[in-house]
């Protein structure tokens, strides 16, 4: 008989300390690829979410109490994207998510959203998809397909000699189709000629076929699109083949390990990135683009990882302000006060306008693109 | 005509490396019946190595090619001692068991020693490919296609020619006819898992500069090695060798001709297309065992 009671004070004693536990912090989830085909950017935004939250915690958190970032890694894969959602809302029941590096997973990640009721900053996902399906619970910062074609488009008469006709090699999934699609679009209503389209699949490392497809088309350009392994794979392996067409990669990734290791000498690619440090005083806020990068050297992160880490930096900072504006950390609130958000971000000034169905629209942030070119690991504004 | 001579070179090359996987499953999987998930996972192993004693050491690439292989057979042969002689190979379910364990806990030693982001591996040549009548190699391409064939040959005497090959076959024919003639059966099972193992880490260690190092580049490479033994009949050195010339060059040519998106769907069609007609394997004279 004194057992139940003895119980019953040993379970209401551990519930009051985890509740305890868990008002102490403001819980933020992530989901970010750190294994698998595009761990390098995942590993890179986790690192400047870790980076945002440890600068905002340091200036005192928010409503008086720290953020707390809970990291689960997706693995690269739409499947675990999903579960990982699931871990962070119902066992950690964080109020707010950022995530999931990438189109597919984001794309797989959104109906958790909305059955639980969560919003999630999308820090990276450029399909046209994320934002257009009716999730009112998803805001997305970085931009879409589309409008690095349009903010590519602006800049093509930087290009010498200029851009005839283009050809696509495309990681086989909803980011790499869609940016083909989008990119197609945009450039055929500039009167360019649009040649072939190869895919790639995501995990492949081969892409001597795709190249070699693609060598005699008779095109001045291809429009690449894929993570940071698969485009260092792509610019090298292009460069040993011999392919003479111009190289642009779309995404905002970049091909980090060519700085250190460049391929044959004399081999330009050109880079759609969000975030240029190499230009980073051209940038529209360049004092907080310093912090950044300042606190990102001080940990000894590679220097190239600074074109997406800012990605989760920006994200976190976006939530954060959300957290602030809604005057407490519940999902419902937190969702209402991102649409208020006006914040200035490494990328840029970071603001919310509808997309979508009416009556359930997303949120959609106009960032801003660098175009940047990379010769024998030297790096350059285009 | 350049397009297509460009295809076969490229095509060759990747032929090449399969063939040592292929070659280094078939002893394993082939001749001993052991399942052996983790092969993919000794080929991310010699290319750690490579990345470990190149990019961190400074070591010679060369000599590291050689250490990779050392460490995949001291590796392979420590696994066939150390976890399947105790179950004498006996129960399949049971080795399936150690060696799916085995994978897994290879994967992630290597994301916990090395993290999740891919390592590039410098390589010793020269970056710029060499031009035959329009045709593009790179030297290191051409290394890891003269270093193959040279492993390719060197194995196929092993096998077939030497004592060693010789006790090696007729243990896995008849296991009690060859300890009545005086093989050491239970080495033979370690040396033969040690060199499979040792094969798939020096194909590792070779293709590192060409491609890059991840702690999940051993799922493919297992996925394919198993589709070219499959390919070329079971325990079947020359079908190995043959299978994964023609596994590749069937990736490429309809990869180029068909379409990129199902570069590898036509492969393992084509592999599929031969399970009908022929379920022995292409090259395999006898009927399949168990």
């Amino acid at each position: 008989m004194l057992i139940k009671p003895l119980y019953a004070m040993l379970l209401g004693g551990a519930l009051l300390a985890s509740q305890a536990q868990a008002d102490d912090t403001i819980r933020i989830g992530v989901s970010q690829p750190l294994t698998g085909s595009v761990a390098a950017s995942g590993t890179y935004v986790t690192n400047g979410a870790r980076l945002a939250v440890e600068h905002i915690n340091g200036k005192g958190g928010v409503l008086g109490k720290p953020l707390e970032l809970i990291i689960e890694d997706n693995k690269s894969n739409p499947r675990e994207a999903v579960n990982t959602a699931e871990k962070l809302i119902l066992r950690d029941k964080v109020p707010v998510m950022m995530g999931a590096w990438g189109s597919t997973f984001t794309l797989a990640t959104m109906p958790k959203l909305e059955e639980y009721g969560v919003p999630m900053v999308v820090e990276t996902a450029s399909s046209s998809k994320v934002t257009t399906s009716g999730n009112p619970w998803v805001f997305r910062i970085s931009p879409t397909s589309m409008m690095e074609a349009q903010a590519f488009a602006k800049q093509l008469s930087s290009f010498a000699p200029a851009i005839k006709k283009v050809d696509f090699l495309s990681v086989n999934n909803d980011w790499g189709l869609g940016a083909a699609g989008a990119f197609k679009e945009v450039l055929e209503s500039k009167g360019i000629e649009v040649g072939r389209s190869e895919i790639i699949a995501p995990d492949a490392t081969d892409l001597s076929a795709q190249l070699a497809a693609l060598k005699n088309s008779g095109s001045d350009t291809i429009i690449v699109t894929s993570g940071v392994e698969q485009l260092t794979l792509a610019i090298r392996q292009a460069a040993e083949q011999g392919i003479k067409q111009r190289l642009v990669t779309t995404g905002g990734s970049f091909p980090e390990p060519l700085v250190k290791n460049p391929g044959p000498k004399g081999y330009v690619s050109t880079h759609l990135l969000f975030f240029s440090p190499w230009t980073a005083d051209q940038s529209i806020h360049p004092d907080i683009a310093r912090t950044y990068m300042d606190a990102w050297e001080a940990k000894g992160y590679p220097f190239p990882g600074l074109t997406e880490g800012f990605r989760g930096y920006d994200a976190i900072l976006t939530i954060a302000e959300a957290i602030r504006v809604a005057g407490k950390a519940e999902p419902e609130a937190i969702r209402d006060a991102l649409w208020k958000v006006k914040l200035a971000g490494v990328n840029g000034d970071i603001a919310f306008h509808k997309e979508g169905p009416e009556g359930r629209e997303s949120g959609q942030n106009t960032p801003n693109i660098y175009i940047i070119q990379l010769q024998d690991g030297e790096v350059s504004a285009l | 005509m350049d397009q297509f001579l460009q295809h076969l070179v490229n095509g060759t090359v990747l032929g090449a490396t399969y063939a040592l996987l292929g070659i280094g499953l078939t002893l394993i999987f082939g001749i001993m019946k052991v399942v052996n998930f983790a092969h993919g996972e000794l080929y991310a192993f010699g290319a750690y190595v490579a990345y470990a004693l190149v990019s961190l050491l400074q070591m010679d690439y060369f000599v590291a090619l050689i250490l990779a292989a050392g460490l995949g057979l001291l590796l392979g042969a420590s696994i066939e001692f150390l976890l399947l002689r105790r179950c004498r190979l006996e129960n399949i379910d049971e080795v399936m068991l150690i060696m799916i364990g085995v994978m897994i806990i290879m994967q992630n030693a290597e994301l916990l020693a090395w993290g999740g982001v891919a390592k590039v591996v410098p390589t010793p040549f020269p970056q710029e490919s060499i031009i035959i009548g329009g045709i593009y190699l790179s030297p290191t391409r051409l290394f890891v296609l003269g270093a193959a064939i040279v492993l390719l040959l060197a194995f196929y005497l092993v096998i077939e020619r030497s004592r060693l090959g010789l006790a090696m076959r007729a243990t896995f024919q008849d296991e009690d006819a060859a300890r009545i003639v005086g093989v050491n059966v239970g080495r033979i099972y370690t040396l033969t898992f040690g060199l499979g193992s040792s094969l798939a880490a020096i194909t590792g260690a070779l293709l590192a500069p060409v491609f890059v190092v991840t702690p999940t580049m051993g799922d493919l490479a297992s996925l394919k090695a198993f589709a070219i033994v499959i390919l070329g009949g079971l325990g079947n050195i020359r079908g190995a060798a043959l299978g994964g010339f023609a596994l590749a060059l069937i990736e490429e040519f309809g990869a180029a001709y068909i379409s990129t998106a199902y570069r590898d769907a036509i492969g393992f069609l084509v592999i599929l297309a031969v399970m009908i007609a022929r379920p022995q394997g292409l090259f395999a004279a006898r009927e399949r065992v168990g």
